[in-house]
């Protein structure tokens, strides 16, 4: 079923490093997706209050020092647990890794709002006298932070990026890593998302203004796609990275193999800045499986992009629809019902919590569908309940992003 | 202020700025550089806190005066003499 490539651009995942609101290791956070905890909360936000969102608890301090968080950005402290915790997993040797031949990149949705906020709130105590704005803006917001953080934390002098995707970020970055490693600019690339959206108001403000901030009395329950009283996007902050190398160099070092990119996709809609368009999401779902060399049919499971809108949800429906018509074996699950939207990570986290179902066929359900939308309905939606089935060899991951930015992971099993 | 409480503001404003530092065995004759990780950023912080907490404007061309702790009560006293001890 899949392209016949040459090992060396064969490209597989061996070491996860996550934090979700819900989990701070593959273990926990698939644990809380199995049993349907929720980790969305209520949180205060400047100006606005308390709203709720999707909230990290890593331990901020297991990689960096006080002072580093202090310099730094969240954004950078997340990429940075989330790097040191993949290369951990990894069980590379890391002193031995030759830091000039590493890349890093790393996808976000935006970066430098939450630091301007800040800085702006700053000025405002003293009459708005510039000469309190601080010296450390600069190098907290240029678009590269992020990335760059991570390589100043683990002493890698090799490339780095920052990924400006929306939400499509976080199968961006990943995407990005497999490029490189492909075309030979780095040995090892340590690839994912971040969010650090949740501490910049004017993103929950500007969704608010856009009639798509999700509200619920109970936390829990307030990230709900495809339910037909979904009202809007938690947001969310969290992170995935994923060590990246080719086949040979893993093979040759016995390195555990988690999974092998199989496909991939990025096109863009060239039609809305924010309304998706399901021609394109369509297109690039099938161009991923083109390059995969697979087929429809050829996909277990499909982690959904669904944010919780209420027009977004639907055009998905109708490209997953058309893409997936009479593949009846298709499961489809959503992970936004649990953590929010993480928004850079969200691609690359959502796919991480479906890849332990590779090895024991046991797919999370998509909570909160107490009413299902016939608008969104889909026959292989698995809802509220986790499904086992006899197994799963092939993932497509969905994320999608505003000025009409698609990217389709697909990921299998793998098989020498 | 005194210059013991002189003293006093500049570490607090380097415990915030350099959180990981004991702060404990403090050398006031020795050039803070040498005994903490601190490095220009660091120092454009202390700078900026004696703006914030003092209103008081440290000219870059006294920077230097900042380099030991002795130098930096002995730049500050006469300059915050005026002011109440912060926090």
């Amino acid at each position: 079923m899949s392209r016949n490539l040459p090992d060396e651009q064969r490209i597989v995942i061996t070491g996860i490093g996550l934090t979700a609101p819900n989990g701070d290791t593959l273990a926990e956070y698939r644990q809380a997706l199995l049993d349907g905890k929720s980790g969305v909360v209520k949180f205060e936000t400047r100006y606005m209050g308390e709203l709720l969102a999707g909230v990290c608890n890593y331990d901020e301090l297991k990689y960096q020092k006080k002072k580093e968080l202090r310099r730094g950005t969240r954004a950078g402290s997340i990429g940075i647990y989330c790097s040191q915790e993949a290369v951990a997993d990894s069980g590379l040797d890391w002193a031995a890794v030759e830091k000039a031949r590493v890349g890093v990149y790393i996808g976000v949705t935006e970066h430098g709002n939450v630091e301007t906020e800040n800085e702006v709130y700053n000025i405002s105590k003293y009459g708005y006298d510039t000469k309190f704005w601080s010296h450390h803006h600069n190098p907290r917001t240029v678009a590269n932070n992020p990335a760059g953080e991570v390589t100043l934390n683990m002493g890698i002098t090799g490339p780095h990026y920052t990924i400006g995707a929306a939400c499509a970020a976080g199968n961006m970055g990943v995407i990005q890593g497999v490029q490189m490693l492909r075309l030979g600019e780095v040995d090892l690339a340590l690839a994912g998302g971040v969010s650090e959206s949740i501490h910049t108001f004017g993103i929950f403000a500007s969704f608010n203004s856009e009639g798509a901030l999700a509200r619920h009395a109970d936390p829990a329950k307030a990230s709900r796609p495809f339910d037909r009283n979904r009202n809007g996007i938690v947001c969310s902050e969290g992170g995935c990275v994923y060590v990246l190398e080719r086949l040979p160099d893993a093979l040759k070092r016995g390195a555990k193999i988690v999974a092998e990119i199989a496909g991939y996709a990025i096109n863009s809609d060239a039609y809305d800045y924010i309304l998706p368009e399901p021609v394109r999401q369509a297109e690039a779902m099938r161009l991923a499986l083109q390059r995969a060399g697979m087929e429809p049919q050829d996909v277990d499971l499909l982690s959904s992009h669904a944010t919780a809108t209420q027009l977004g949800d639907i055009q998905e429906v109708k490209a997953i629809r058309e893409v997936f018509a009479g593949h009846d074996k298709l499961k489809i699950n959503n992970t936004k019902s649990y953590i929010g939207h993480t928004m850079g990570a969200a691609g690359v986290l959502e796919l991480t919590g479906n890849l332990p179902s590779l090895e024991d066929g046991l797919i999370h359900p998509t909570i909160n569908l107490d009413d299902p939308d016939p608008e969104c309905e889909l026959p292989g939606l698995v809802a509220n309940r986790p499904e086992q089935v006899e197994r799963v060899d092939v993932i497509m991951n969905n994320s999608f992003g505003m000025l009409g930015i698609n990217s389709v992971l697909v990921v299998k099993r793998f098989e020498k | 202020m005194t210059s013991e409480e002189v003293r006093k503001s500049i570490l607090d404003i380097i415990a915030d700025i350099a959180p990981d530092e004991d702060l404990s065995g403090i050398q006031d004759e020795v050039k803070l550089r040498d005994q903490f990780d601190l490095d220009s950023m660091d120092f454009l912080d202390i700078v900026m806190e004696l703006r914030k907490r003092f209103n008081l404007e440290v000219p870059e061309a006294d920077y230097p005066q900042l380099v030991t702790m002795s130098s930096c009560v002995e730049y500050l006293t006469p300059r915050l003499k005026d002011h109440q001890p912060v926090g």
